[in-house]
């Protein structure tokens, strides 16, 4: 409440002398925050100090490569400041980094991120610093790859397959289905009461499009057009899968997460996913399940995967010597012997060729993944940066034929032209 | 006034003098809520304008080149095969919110006016959907909301309505009556308490007067309730369009603005430009529509809040 009469002389005056001594404080007080933040981020400025940013936040991974990358710094004989953020908040922290001219030394991202982010300028072309990458399956390296120059090492990978769950097959009577036709019978046969034969996860969202994609690329599709036959018929076999009742109509709202809860509790006798549901379904030990290729369109056509995973990059950050050393790093952590064991204890795939077959034998139902991995493709290994354009397009058109909106055809159509 | 403030002291003495010493204190008062305005509403404001006039991509944060592209990123939102699908889902999402919250507000508000035992708890049960994070309730909703597995569709199917489990979040005909279902949830303590706070100021004696005119309930809330609590409704009105036209985790957590853009507004379609397409001029030109639409409702407010001081 406001005191009406005035107050005499002295009072006001005092007043306003304090309200001025705040006033000329409160600068002070924002410059000493921050000088320290600005002391916290120039702490690291003697070159035996290495920033790293990854999103692997939460354990195990967090720790696996923590263990990891500490080993790989101890190896080119600097200290680690490692920060682990949130995956949906990482893009945000290194737009904030690339304004602020703050990127850490060595740079973790996910793939298909990687160009949006080369082509601003802000990484290292890695052959500068030295590095190759000789012997890696190529859809990976074009994932990595900006303008013909390499700017991101990618130690593991991993991609989609087709989980089954073996005792409902086998109660069924039936086999992982190899091709479209075959897959349309056997997750008919599948279907029985509260149990679809088949899930999987079509949101609008790139999460669906991920999911699409292996259906689209093994018949021939292409990101740059969609509006093919070829595109067409992958969208047909999905809706057809739907209107035989053998995928519920709730795949349009599911994550890829809640695909592998509906698998797990059985309500889905197979499921499109990947290798880092294993943990959750190894939990359970009711489900035994195991882990076919996705089937092709017809027998003996090559099955085309999108390659998932996270490529390490070395930023711009003016310092030469740190930039050498955090090259050392991102080589270490991409030795054969670090692709291996961090693909082992991360549910992963190592990217080098001359690893695939050994470890495939080591892990049996990781091998429905490995033998896809040599002829997979990288979201943005086409497009580059425009890919998230053309992923809203194909999420767009298959959500609209899902929902009986328009025909495939049509919905491709008004999705590649909208 | 004050003596002191009168005198009038010129020259070198100025800068000691009670007048300037005043002028200071004034401009000092002022300064916190100034430089707040300018640095937390001004800019954000100034710089989404400019934004929307030039091609801002990812590269522009290392680069800080943002090309100027005049009003190419306008017509192209405008032009785009979603906009007029987000604008009517954004004017029937607005709509059916705000009279789904205002009808059940004020219901709830007229019922709580009377006192009975427990009514403080249960008023206050009803903020809980203010309390709970929307991530949380989200999700929750999300499972309610299940097409084969979800509450409410075996509670339908249970009572013998809907059996053929209707796809509440997959369906293009029913997402986006479930994203105002949920929201209508979401609003409903915010009408009721700002409702029945205007209630409260409605003096007893005129309903009693009414009651010995023999004035029944309806007429009672026609002559009596309604002409007094009309400021406080406009102001619930014109809040609720403004905070609703800019809805978007009750969309993301349950549709994401699907089916096939069923659920899709101009606000969710702006987060899309801006922080999946990284497409920042876009989004931002699709923001600055939302804000135009905005500031209308807005100035209603200010015109209905001037109206109910003066009365």
């Amino acid at each position: 409440m406001i005191r009406s009469p005035r107050s005499p002389r002295s009072p006001r005056s005092r007043r306003a002398q304090a309200a001025l001594a705040s006033m000329l404080t409160l600068p002070l007080a924002l410059t000493a925050c921050g000088g320290g933040s600005n002391g916290g981020s120039n702490s690291g400025g003697d070159s035996s100090t290495l920033r790293v940013l990854d999103y692997y936040n939460n354990d195990p991974g967090k720790a696996v490569w923590q263990k990891a990358i500490d080993a790989c710094g101890k190896q080119a004989g600097v200290t680690i400041q490692r920060e682990a953020v949130p995956g949906a908040t990482l893009i945000q922290k290194v737009l904030q980094q690339a304004s602020s001219r703050t990127l850490p030394d060595v740079l973790m991202l996910d793939n298909p991120d990687l160009q949006q982010i080369a082509q601003s300028g802000a990484l290292t072309p890695l052959n500068d610093l030295g590095l190759k990458a000789d012997g890696y399956v190529e859809g990976v390296v074009s994932a990595s790859t900006y303008k013909g120059k390499l700017y991101g090492l990618q130690p593991i990978t991993n991609t989609i397959g087709l989980f089954y769950n073996k005792d409902l097959l086998a109660k069924a009577g039936v086999t992982p289905p190899k091709t479209w036709a075959e897959l349309r019978t056997v997750a008919k046969k599948l279907t029985s009461g509260g149990t679809y034969g088949l899930a999987f996860s079509a949101p609008a969202n790139y999460e669906g499009t991920w999911q699409f994609l292996p259906f689209m690329w093994s018949n021939g599709g292409d990101e740059k057009n969609i509006a093919t036959p070829e595109t067409a018929q992958a969208v047909q076999l999905w809706v057809d899968l739907m209107n035989d009742g053998s995928v519920s109509k709730s795949a349009l709202n599911w994550t890829q997460a809640d695909v592998n809860d509906q698998f797990r509790a059985g309500k889905a006798a197979m499921a499109v996913n990947g290798p880092w549901q294993f943990p959750a379904l190894d939990e359970d030990k009711s489900v035994k399940y195991g882990v076919a290729q996705i089937p092709a369109p017809v027998a003996g056509k090559p099955i085309v995967a999108p390659l998932g995973g996270e490529t390490w990059a070395v930023p711009q950050t003016g310092n030469k010597d740190k930039q050498a050393k955090a090259a050392k790093v991102v080589a270490c952590l991409n030795s054969d012997d670090n692709q291996l064991s961090l693909a082992k204890d991360t549910q992963t795939i190592p990217t080098k060729k001359a690893l695939l077959e050994k470890f495939s034998s080591s892990n049996p139902n990781m091998a429905g993944f490995v033998d896809q991995i040599p002829t997979a493709r990288a979201r943005t290994g086409e497009l580059g940066a425009d890919w998230p354009k053309a992923a809203t397009k194909i999420y767009t058109a298959f959500q609209s034929a899902l929902t009986g909106q328009a025909a495939p055809a049509k919905a491709l159509e008004t999705a590649q032209n909208g | 006034m004050t003596v002191a403030d009168d005198r009038t002291v010129a020259g070198p003495r100025f800068w000691h003098s009670l007048r300037f010493q005043t002028r200071a204190a004034q401009v000092l008062f002022l300064a916190p809520a100034v430089i707040y305005m300018v640095a937390f509403f001004g800019y954000p404001i100034v710089k989404n304008f400019v934004m929307a006039f030039q091609e801002y991509s990812t590269s522009t944060f290392y680069t800080g080149e943002a090309p100027w592209v005049g009003l190419a990123n306008y017509s192209e939102v405008v032009s785009s095969p979603v906009f007029g699908k987000a604008m009517l889902n954004t004017v029937l999402f607005t709509a059916g919110s705000i009279a789904g919250q205002f009808v059940i507000g004020l219901a709830l508000a007229m019922f709580f006016r009377r006192r009975f035992p427990l009514s403080g708890v249960l008023r206050s049960l009803i903020l809980l959907p203010w309390l709970i994070p929307l991530i949380a309730s989200g999700a929750v909703w999300r499972w309610i909301l299940d097409k084969d597995n979800g509450a409410l569709n075996r509670f339908l199917a249970a009572i013998g309505v809907a059996s053929d489990h209707p796809g509440w979040l997959t369906s293009t005909s029913l997402a986006l009556v479930a994203v105002i279902l949920v929201n209508i949830w979401v609003g409903i303590p915010f009408n009721l308490t700002i409702l029945y706070g205007g209630l409260q100021d409605i003096p007893e004696d005129l309903y009693e007067a009414a009651a010995l005119d023999g004035a029944g309930g309806w007429q009672r809330f026609r002559y009596v309730t309604w002409p007094l609590l009309r400021p406080v409704v406009s102001v619930v009105l014109v809040l609720g369009v403004v905070y609703t036209i800019k809805v978007l985790d009750v969309i993301l957590a349950l549709t994401g603005g699907g089916p096939a853009n069923a659920s899709q507004t101009i606000a969710t379609q702006s987060y899309h430009l801006s922080f999946q397409q990284f497409d920042f001029g876009q989004g931002a030109a699709l923001g600055n529509i939302l804000i135009a639409i905005s500031l209308v409702f807005a100035i209603f407010y200010l015109r209905a809040n001037r109206r109910a001081v003066d009365e």
